[in-house]
């Protein structure tokens, strides 16, 4: 079966120039998050990101959930400027960039919130046997049809309106881990913490590939604003998809920088 | 050609090599910094720290273009708070740059960090930060002005300079009378791209600075003019990404040379270099450092 290897440094491509899209759709997915579906789309990876500019306000990083959309959660400035447009509107970006997911079959997901964004292709692939997804409330759990139409998926809410009541993690003990050939994650990063702690107890660590998200200004691998301790890798170039074991002694669920890097605590 | 290792003595600091990190590249955390080291460099240069936390420019910061790249990035750092990432590089060959808006900042900024890094390089060339960088590095007197503010606490001082000046010499000269033990040329060329289709600059900053392949020979006519007229050694930096082009910055007039933008794509670029570059039986590199000018 022989595992895909995620380079430790550098990851292949370089998509530098910007390029000019134009919003083709916008579907409002959960009462925060929005997909934008955008002409004209970009061949990618699972897993891979890319740099959207909302002309005159920001420049942010964000998944692909297809070829040509991206789905986002609106939290700030540029989220909310983005949410004010309409299709028709150009948008900038840069990419694909990052290194994205192993593509194996036998994959085992768990997705937390809009960390569902980017391994939803995996699942569309048909890779995934099993998702394990959460939200805060059942409302908020992400493309739920049309993943339960492509592999099995167990629920889990924080305030129980749907599944499990309480974190994704709750319903780790339920799965016979070591029968999946990886274990693919994203979410926020408490979430992805617990999991992994909880996967390292069970000898999984090194079968498990985390999504991760730092503060990132160029994309590219140059800036270094995205740079995780304690070995410098950079989550844009050498990530964001990093092995479970490479990060188990790393700053991950203790501390993030902030865009002028300083540290806060997660 | 080849050039026989050893320690190089340049600017107040003795390196395992001549190749070091240029400011801003991958420089704003320890572990990065760390990592750079490991991966060859003879001293890592860090992300430009100034008196207040700053959170740079709005976006894109950076556009490649071709053969180069494009960034204004606007000073992104921490301040003071970098203290706590240099506890991992204590006692290795740290420079750390340094912007501020007037020689007081310069000072200050240089004082907190005085037991901690190695020597100072002073940014007074970045192209795109209102009232920092070259705003003040295309005053002779404010070059001068800055240098001694720093020099004159005592550990070798470093001052980066703009090309974007019609004669840089001039300020290679105060940057000397400052009390400078090195220049360092070049900052990177101010420059900009318009995306046609969106009909305005691409960067969130509109003008930013080019770096890269394509600023080389920029690179080479500055640090050749500078060897004319200075005294102190020259680091050369812009555009290099192999050993022929460090020989060429050394026949120019350069000491040691500084690598940013082609560390992107191969953090550990210094080692390749390094191999391609020395030699046992080479040249002593002081025989080739501004033979271009005979
Ligand atoms: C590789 C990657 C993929 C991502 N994919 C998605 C996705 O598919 N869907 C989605 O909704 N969100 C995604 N995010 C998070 C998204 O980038 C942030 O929510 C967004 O940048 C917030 O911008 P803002 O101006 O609206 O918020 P702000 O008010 O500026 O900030 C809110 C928080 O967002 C984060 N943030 C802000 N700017 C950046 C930045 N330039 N880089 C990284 N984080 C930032 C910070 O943690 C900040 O505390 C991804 C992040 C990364 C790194
Ligand atoms: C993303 C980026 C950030 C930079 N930040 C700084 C900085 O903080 N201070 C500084 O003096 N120079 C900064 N520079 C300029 C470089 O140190 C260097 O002078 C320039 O890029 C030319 O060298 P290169 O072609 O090898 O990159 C930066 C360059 C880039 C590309
Ligand atoms: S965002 Fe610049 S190095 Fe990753």
């Amino acid at each position: 079966m022989g595992s895909l290897r995620i380079p430790l440094w550098g990851a292949p491509m370089d998509k530098g120039a910007l390029q000019a899209v134009r919003i083709t759709a916008i579907t409002q997915e959960t009462p925060t998050v929005r997909t934008f579906s955008f002409f004209p789309g970009f061949s990618f990876r699972p897993g891979q990101f890319v740099m959207v500019t909302i002309p005159g306000v920001d420049e942010i990083p964000m998944a692909l959930s297809r070829s040509d959309t991206i789905t986002v959660q609106r939290v700030g400035d540029a989220t909310g400027a983005l949410f004010q447009t309409r299709p028709g509107d150009l948008l900038g970006i840069r990419g694909p960039f990052g290194n994205g997911f192993p593509e194996q079959e036998g994959t085992l997901a768990i997705a937390g919130g809009v960390g569902a964004a980017p391994l939803r292709p995996l699942v569309m692939h048909g890779l995934v046997e099993c998702l394990l997804i959460g939200a805060r409330t059942a409302d908020e759990l992400l493309f739920l049809p049309e993943l339960t139409q492509k592999t099995s998926v167990l629920v889990a809410t924080d305030d129980g309106s749907s599944g499990v009541h309480g974190p994704v993690t709750g319903l780790l003990k339920e799965i016979p881990l070591s029968e999946y050939r990886q274990i693919c994650v994203c979410g926020p990063e408490k979430m992805m913490q617990a999991v992994l702690q909880t996967l390292d107890a069970a000898g999984m660590a090194g079968k498990s590939y985390l999504s991760l998200h730092r503060y990132m200004k160029c994309g590219i691998g140059v800036c270094g604003s995205c740079c995780i301790d304690p070995d410098g890798r950079r989550v844009c170039r050498d990530g964001p998809v990093f092995s479970g074991d490479s990060l188990l002694h790393s700053e991950l669920g203790k501390y993030t920088r902030d865009a002028s890097g300083r540290r806060k605590t997660v | 050609m080849r050039i026989t290792s050893g320690t190089v003595l340049v600017g107040g600091m003795a390196l395992s090599n001549h190749l070091l990190l240029a400011a801003g590249v991958l420089g704003t955390t320890g572990s990065s910094l760390a990592r750079i080291l490991a991966c060859g460099a003879g001293g890592v240069v860090t992300k430009s720290i100034g008196p207040y936390p700053c959170e740079g420019h709005p976006g894109p910061c950076v556009v490649e273009t071709e053969g180069g790249l494009l960034n204004a990035m606007g000073l992104p750092n921490p301040s003071r708070e970098f203290e706590g990432e240099l506890q991992v590089l204590a006692g290795k060959p740290v420079i750390l740059s340094i912007y501020g808006g007037n020689p007081d900042e310069f000072r200050t900024v240089a004082s907190w960090f005085a037991g901690t890094a190695a020597a100072f390089e002073l940014n007074l060339s970045c192209p795109h930060a209102a009232g920092y960088g070259a705003a003040l590095g295309t005053d002779p007197d404010l070059v001068e002005a800055c240098t001694q503010a720093v020099s004159s606490l005592g550990l070798p001082t470093w001052v980066k300079l703009t090309p974007n000046v019609t004669d840089i010499t001039l300020c290679g000269k105060a940057a000397e009378r400052g009390g400078a033990s090195a220049l360092v040329a070049i900052n990177t060329v101010k420059a900009m791209r318009i995306s046609t289709e969106l009909k305005r600059p691409v960067l969130g900053n509109r003008v930013g600075g080019l770096s890269g392949k394509s600023i080389f020979p920029v690179a080479v006519r500055c640090v050749y003019e500078l060897y004319e007229s200075c005294r102190i050694p020259i680091i050369g930096c812009g555009g290099i990404s192999s050993a022929g082009d460090v020989i060429e910055m050394m026949m120019a007039g350069a000491s040691a040379v500084q690598i940013g933008t082609a560390v992107k794509d191969y953090p550990c670029i210094f080692r390749s270099i390094a191999t391609d570059l020395y030699s046992s039986d080479g040249v002593p590199p002081d025989t080739i450092v501004g033979c271009a000018h005979g």
